[in-house]
């Protein structure tokens, strides 16, 4: 009985089969090296900045954050308009909204933090941070007691859009807002 | 113990009856579940078709929810448990030891399949298939996960002791046969994750209990990945190894170099689990070098064994068909392959599907960048329509055609049916994957009820081509409907009203 299980696991690879795996491989050692490799050539690569906060610190960051820079409101909205180059705050609150339209200028380099907070809700739920527009979209987790550090710099003016992209409760879809970005 | 034995008069193989029903059971539960998946699948369609957008926000993810639970986890499950008995008792000439475990396994399935659509129905677990939390569902919803999982390793387990005592009655001689080894590599993997699953599963049972005061969300979701994306892996082996199974069935072919395709399964059981990480690519917590790690080196350890796969099963199609004597030009074998079998068409496509469409896009979006461009998209839906779906799911109903003749002693109710359901529901699947992925890459996310955002505070319009896609998904889909109905019509048929086969 053994040697019927040595002679299906010792016969050799025909040619066709050694040619395939070698391809293979190679071409698996080539994707192997180059997540490494182009996280150091890429320009836009996954933020790697975060800290354990609590979801109330957070929140009180927020609404300081919010009072200071404040320059008008939209719809109820707080927009805020922070200074160039700075530490900005951003969260998904429990009642399904952004916690303010953020006005940045165009190629200056932010902070951007971004969490949940409860924000007049009973729960801070997990987002789906996602900035849409015409041309590109970009998209991170938002996670409750995480604060999750994206370099940011604005490019181009115009708005974008800012959707949730994460399933957090029945009001998911009506998260929609926006980010304004200044030439 | 003898009047517990039949003799297939088409195999002339010994099958043991207790094992047999069992069997018979568990893929009836089956194609429930896929039934009921399939309905919810039918309506999350037509709401997510903006021209029709037929649920309202609650039914849509209920069903959403239920529609992911019922499919991915009880449909699969179910059938690879039958599938785990037919491969460690049919197909070694045994016997299972324990058929009364076998009962306790699938009553507990069953107990816990209903606790979470009960939950989820009645608007008490609407929390989709990742119940991220802290979104929050009822205590019962994670019983129904634990007990479901439960009775799974029970199954299990069942199996390993049947392969122990096929060894030691000596039923069958020499190795394993491919088609259980693989199946044996896929109850490995299976053994993991489920018990990842407990490792989580319980403590949030608890929390919704009210007993356990706070669950890291981070914690949460890798752990849950460890889960949710390993036990994927269980699909592909199984996936994997009933391809083997429907190659020799429908055209004789005998795999050329064994080693090669079980060291390729042994790849998968070694490496598939940490490439999990590729759902954390843009979270916070994790460092971006651990993340790197996880998602580079081991994944591409199995990408190599599907890599194998996709060569060593067409290339042993491709001998056999030779070897009838098709051998003009390149590609004579695979134009006379026996295309009008719906067995042998279902595995086709399905390895075509789960390479072109549900692979690549997998190796793809699973890299640091194009993570954040695709990541809570509905590209990724897309991509995992490809594997489990066009690959998993259509190569589990192709090996059907086989299983209710030999284990059901049915004839097919209708050829014709038969003939045409996977190329609907290959063809339709292949076109919503693909249309899913397209409409993800102009932002549209997944798991949304409404991409136009009427009566949101500041409402995002979507390029108009991105709608284009999505009534392309609502098309393709309904192709793929067509054809999984005639797939789950046609079997129940043949199991109620097939004609009998002495």
């Amino acid at each position: 009985m053994s040697i019927t299980v040595e002679r299906i696991w010792w016969r050799p690879l025909d040619r066709e089969e050694k040619i395939w795996v070698t391809i293979a491989l190679i071409w698996c050692l080539g994707t192997f090296f180059m997540m490494p490799v182009w996280h150091v050539i890429a320009k836009q690569n996954t933020p790697n900045e975060s800290y354990k906060v609590s979801v109330d610190d957070f929140e009180k960051i927020v609404i300081a954050f919010n009072e200071k820079y404040k320059v008008r409101e939209e719809s109820g909205v707080p927009v805020v308009h922070p200074p160039a180059g700075s530490d900005i705050y951003l969260a998904g609150t429990g009642i399904w909204q952004w916690s303010s339209i953020l006005e940045l200028e165009a190629g200056k380099e932010y902070r951007l933090h971004i969490s949940s907070i409860k924000g007049g809700g009973d729960v801070a739920w997990q987002h789906g941070f996602s900035i849409v527009s015409a041309k590109f979209n970009a998209n991170f987790m938002i996670v409750p007691g995480y604060d999750y550090v994206l370099k940011v710099t604005p490019t181009e003016a115009g708005e974008y859009g800012l959707i949730c992209n994460e399933f957090c409760g029945i009001g998911h879809h009506l998260m929609a807002g926006k980010i304004i970005v200044k030439g | 113990m003898a009047e517990q034995f039949r003799t297939c008069p088409t195999t002339g193989l010994k099958v043991h009856l207790p094992a047999e029903t069992l069997i018979k059971v568990n893929a009836v539960a089956a194609v429930v579940c896929l039934l009921v998946g399939g309905l919810a699948a039918l309506l999350i369609l037509l709401t997510r078709w903006p021209a029709i957008h037929l649920l309202d926000e609650e039914w849509f993810y209920r069903l959403l929810t239920a529609h992911a639970l019922d499919m991915l986890i009880a449909w699969i499950i179910f059938f690879e448990v039958a599938g785990l008995y037919f491969g460690s008792t049919v197909l070694l000439n045994n016997r299972l030891p324990a058929p009364k475990v076998g009962w306790v396994a699938f009553i507990l399935m069953v107990v816990g399949g209903a606790f979470i659509n009960y939950t989820v129905l009645v608007g008490q677990a609407t929390v989709a298939f990742t119940s991220y939390v802290p979104l929050k569902a009822s205590p019962l919803y994670y019983l129904g996960i634990i007990l479901f999982a439960v009775g799974a390793l029970t199954a299990i387990g069942h199996f390993f002791a049947a392969l122990v005592v096929a060894k030691k009655e000596k039923t069958y001689e020499g190795s394993l046969p491919i088609v259980t080894f693989g199946l044996m590599c896929a109850a490995t993997i299976a053994v993991f994750t489920l018990l990842h699953g407990a490792a989580f599963y319980i403590p949030t049972f608890l929390w919704s209990a009210g007993i356990l005061p706070h669950i890291d969300p981070e914690m949460y979701r890798l752990a849950f990945w460890a889960l949710g994306h390993a036990s994927q892996q269980i699909n592909v082996c199984a996936m994997v190894a009933v391809w083997y199974l429907i190659a020799t069935l429908t055209t004789g072919a005998k795999p050329l170099n064994e080693k090669l395709c079980r060291t390729a399964f042994l790849l998968y059981v070694l490496f598939i689990n940490v490439a999990s990480e590729h759902h954390l690519l843009v979270d916070p917590a994790l460092s971006i070098w651990h993340k790197i790690v996880n998602t580079s080196y081991v994944m591409h350890l199995a990408v190599l064994a599907s890599m194998i796969h996709a060569f060593a099963v067409p290339a042993m199609i491709e001998v056999a068909q030779r070897k009838k004597g098709f051998t003009k030009g390149l590609f004579e074998w695979l134009k006379k392959a026996p295309w009008g079998n719906p067995a042998f068409a279902s595995m086709f496509i399905s390895l075509m599907g789960f390479g072109f469409v549900g692979g690549i896009t997998g190796v793809t979006f699973g890299t640091e960048q194009i993570s954040i461009i695709r990541h809570n998209t509905w590209s990724i839906t897309g991509h995992f329509h490809g594997t489990v779906v066009l690959g998993t799911t259509l190569a589990f109903m192709g090996i059907t055609y086989y299983i209710v003749p030999l284990i059901f002693r049915r004839q097919i109710f209708s050829e014709t049916m038969a003939k045409l359901s996977p190329y609907f529901f290959g063809g339709g699947v292949f076109i919503f994957a693909n249309a899913m992925m397209f409409a993800g890459g102009y932002g549209i996310p997944r798991r949304h009820w409404d991409v136009t955002f009427a009566g949101a505070q500041f409402p995002f319009q979507f390029d108009p081509t991105a709608f284009f896609f999505l009534a392309l998904t609502g098309l393709g889909g309904l192709l793929a409907i067509i054809g999984g109905a005639l797939y789950v019509l046609n079997t129940v048929a043949s199991v109620f009203i097939g004609k009998k086969i002495q």
